[in-house]
């Protein structure tokens, strides 16, 4: 009786191990085409499917990418990207954990309720910014510009990063604090040496989700940035209506794309699935 | 203002502090606030405004845009997307994430699987757009996904031997590809060549041999079907030359009367042979089997299945996201509970329903919701994974939105309008993510 449940576990196991190795290979699948497709001729492409390199490897060359990197075009919107998503980043913590600070550990009037809008805030579709926004910063002379783009993206993030920062704050021993009250601290330099050291998990996936969400992002800068500022992915986009001729193009932009998301991915994997954990509540 | 300068003094290092701590507080919020306040809450306000007036903004027109909504048929195909979205895709994400969390807890490469599924979420929707515009490519011969559809069916259904052939005129066949071909009524004894054409040299198969010339004898029909083609020039139409090859793997059938008595498949010299036939009339038929097109695969990216197919890519990205969370509530499902309904004699299935699902409910209920706000504003995906033809058919409202405001159609009232119809669908969300917090959870 014993052997035979004993046996039939082991055969219901192989069988979810069967599975699940499908289940994995299917999810890797489309990425290792887009992977090998950005390694073949354009010819190839058009004429056969990236399979057909496993056969034979003779096909693959890097060929497009150096094509890549002569023409500037991709490589100058590379760039855009880096210096839209690093300043947002570093601008959405700063801004956020001052903020989450003072929500956490200062008193001013109608604190709670301030913060209870905040929290309100955190589902705002950005739809609802890109109309009024454009004609503000179209007043004021930043629309089409890297500092527009920037400055959408820290507002839009503004709600998530003040919610994780001011909850993770507030978690930090009452005692910690007043001590350091007692010592003479000023608040400033309370914040500075005692909070964030402290919140430095927080602020670790803060900042890893902050950073790939601006620079995975399409929409914002599909309508803010103009010809010069615009970043890999509204580039890439605006390559999508001759698709089917310029796999040779679009295949290995796409990957540039997804390097620095993915060697974020795997330096940072706990803070990762922590920051798009937290994250998702947007 | 009563105070008098000795209570002053007693309060003071005290009062001091906090005083300037509220200050600070103030100090402190005040970026944060002033951005929130300039590009996200004035545009709330700025867009229900718009969203009453037309599309130049100059007439105030009261509720008609929101009438629009759902006369405009372009408009209201975006509704209707994004309601089909909103109740499958999450729907789908949680079945799968709960499946894939129970099954990935009895391997020892959990973290390796987890790792490979959550993958996705690094990657942009852009990035997922071309991957899947590529994957789902119609042609079989550059689309992985019809290559595998394609080729188990073809495993299982054999493709057709000849889709490009047809009979030679006026040489004993009459009918066509679609309908199938027959001859004249012949009597046993006899014998018959079927002449086509229309096969290019790559399409025969290799181990077709020179066309076998029939030898009649009594009480059955025999006779060849072959390429009615010699390579180079000359060679007479409708009779077997040197150089033409039969065709292998063709069906022939033979009929009587209407009825199929018989049926065979040519030989690698196209022959055919039906012996112990009575002494009747009879017809030949190659029926249109032979000649059908060859099966290319599904349309993904048509009208009919684009929305579909997007969803697919959707999963894609999110199903890691939903495993990885309910898989956190798994672990933290006291063990003892399952281990005292194992003893008790509960089946896997049992347990399954009646303790794993009741005690994850919150959990599921959390990545429900979260996949319900995040799949409203779906924007990327549907951008680029629908080609331009069929973009009308896969719009959801997000993109509608974009299009109508900035995307030639011009109409800011129309688009207003959208936009505050997504934040509105939020709100829900929003009610429920100031309650969670109210009650003390984060």
């Amino acid at each position: 009786m014993s052997s035979h449940t004993g046996r039939t576990r082991w055969l219901g196991n192989s069988v979810v191990q069967v599975f699940l190795v499908l289940v994995a290979l299917v999810w890797v699948t489309p990425l290792a085409g887009l992977f090998l497709s950005s390694l073949r001729s354009e010819q190839d492409n058009a004429s056969n499917g990236w399979w057909t390199s496993l056969i034979d490897p003779a096909q693959l060359s890097v060929d497009n990418y150096r094509a890549l990197f002569e023409e500037s075009g991709l490589v100058s919107a590379f760039w855009n990207t880096v210096l839209i998503s690093v300043p947002t980043t570093v601008l959405v913590v700063g801004i956020a954990a001052l903020a989450g600070y003072a929500f956490a550990w200062l008193s001013f009037p109608a604190r709670d309720a301030v913060f209870l809008v905040v929290v309100g805030l955190l589902v705002v579709p950005v739809q609802i910014g890109l109309l009024p926004v454009a004609k503000l910063f179209g007043a004021v002379g930043l629309f089409g510009t890297v500092a527009g783009v920037i400055i959408f993206h820290v507002a839009y993030g503004l709600p998530f990063a003040v919610f994780l920062l001011r909850n993770y704050f507030a978690e930090i021993p009452k005692e910690m604090l007043e001590a350091a009250r007692l010592d003479g601290g000023s608040e400033w330099r309370i914040f500075l040496r005692l909070i964030l050291p402290l919140g430095r998990p927080a602020i670790a996936s803060l900042a890893i989700f902050q950073f790939l969400w601006v620079w995975n992002d399409m929409l914002v800068a599909l309508l803010f940035a103009d010809s010069e500022s615009q970043p890999l992915t509204v580039a890439l986009q605006s390559q999508m209506r001759q698709f089917g001729s310029n796999i040779g193009v679009l295949a290995p932009g796409a990957f540039l794309s997804l390097v620095v998301p993915l060697v974020v991915f795997f330096a940072f994997q706990k803070h990762f699935v922590q920051g798009v954990m937290a994250g998702s509540v947007k | 203002m009563s105070h008098t300068p000795k209570a002053r003094a007693a309060a003071d290092p005290r009062r001091r502090a906090l005083r300037r701590r509220r200050l600070l507080g103030m100090l402190f919020v005040l970026p944060a606030l002033l951005l929130l306040g300039a590009l996200v809450v004035y545009p709330v306000v700025f867009s229900v405004g718009r969203s009453l007036f037309d599309a130049s903004g100059d007439r105030f027109v009261g509720a008609a845009n929101y009438m629009e909504m759902f006369q405009d048929p372009a408009t209201l195909k975006a509704v209707r997307n994004s309601a089909i979205w909103v109740v499958v895709a999450p729907v789908l994400l949680t079945g799968l994430g709960l499946v894939l969390a129970v099954l990935t807890e009895k391997v020892r490469w959990a973290t390796a699987f987890k790792l490979v599924l959550f993958l996705p979420m690094a990657v942009s929707f852009l990035a997922a757009g071309i991957i899947f515009r590529l994957a789902y490519e119609q042609n079989p011969d550059r689309g992985v996904l019809n290559a595998a559809i394609v080729g188990v069916h073809d495993a299982i259904d054999e493709p057709s031997p000849y889709p490009t052939a047809r009979a030679r005129e006026g040489k004993g066949l009459s009918g066509s590809p679609g309908e199938g071909y027959t001859t004249v009524e012949v009597r046993p004894g006899g014998d018959i060549v079927l002449p086509f054409v229309g096969v290019a040299p790559e399409a025969v198969p290799h181990r077709a041999a020179p066309a076998w010339t029939p030898e009649p004898s009594a009480g059955s029909l025999s006779g060849a079907v072959y390429l009615d083609f010699t390579p180079g020039a000359g060679g007479r139409q409708g009779q077997i030359d040197p150089k033409e090859n039969g065709l292998p793997g063709v069906t022939v059938e033979v009929l009587r009367g209407g009825t199929v008595v018989a049926s065979t498949r040519t030989g690698d010299n196209g022959s055919f042979r039906f012996d112990d036939l009575g002494d009747d009339a009879y017809t030949l038929r190659v029926p249109a089997s032979n000649f059908a097109a060859g099966y290319t695969g599904v349309d993904w990216l048509g009208p009919a299945l684009v929305t579909p197919a997007i969803i697919g890519a959707y999963l894609w990205v999110w199903t890691g996201f939903s495993m990885v969370l309910i898989g956190a509530g798994l672990a933290a499902i006291p063990r003892d509970a399952l281990e005292a309904a194992r003893v008790d004699g509960a089946t896997e299935g049992q347990i399954f329903r009646k303790i794993t699902v009741p005690l994850l409910a919150p959990v599921l209920t959390v990545v429900f919701v979260t996949l319900v706000i995040n799949v409203m504003k779906v924007f990327d995906l549907v951008y680029i994974i629908a080609p331009g033809p069929v973009q009308e058919e896969a719009n959801v409202l997000a993109t509608r939105m974009w299009l109508v405001s900035f995307g030639g159609g011009n109409d800011q009232g129309l688009g207003s309008a959208l936009s505050v119809l997504l934040l509105l669908l939020v709100v829900p969300a929003m009610i429920f993510n100031i309650r969670r917090f109210r009650k003390g959870g984060a």
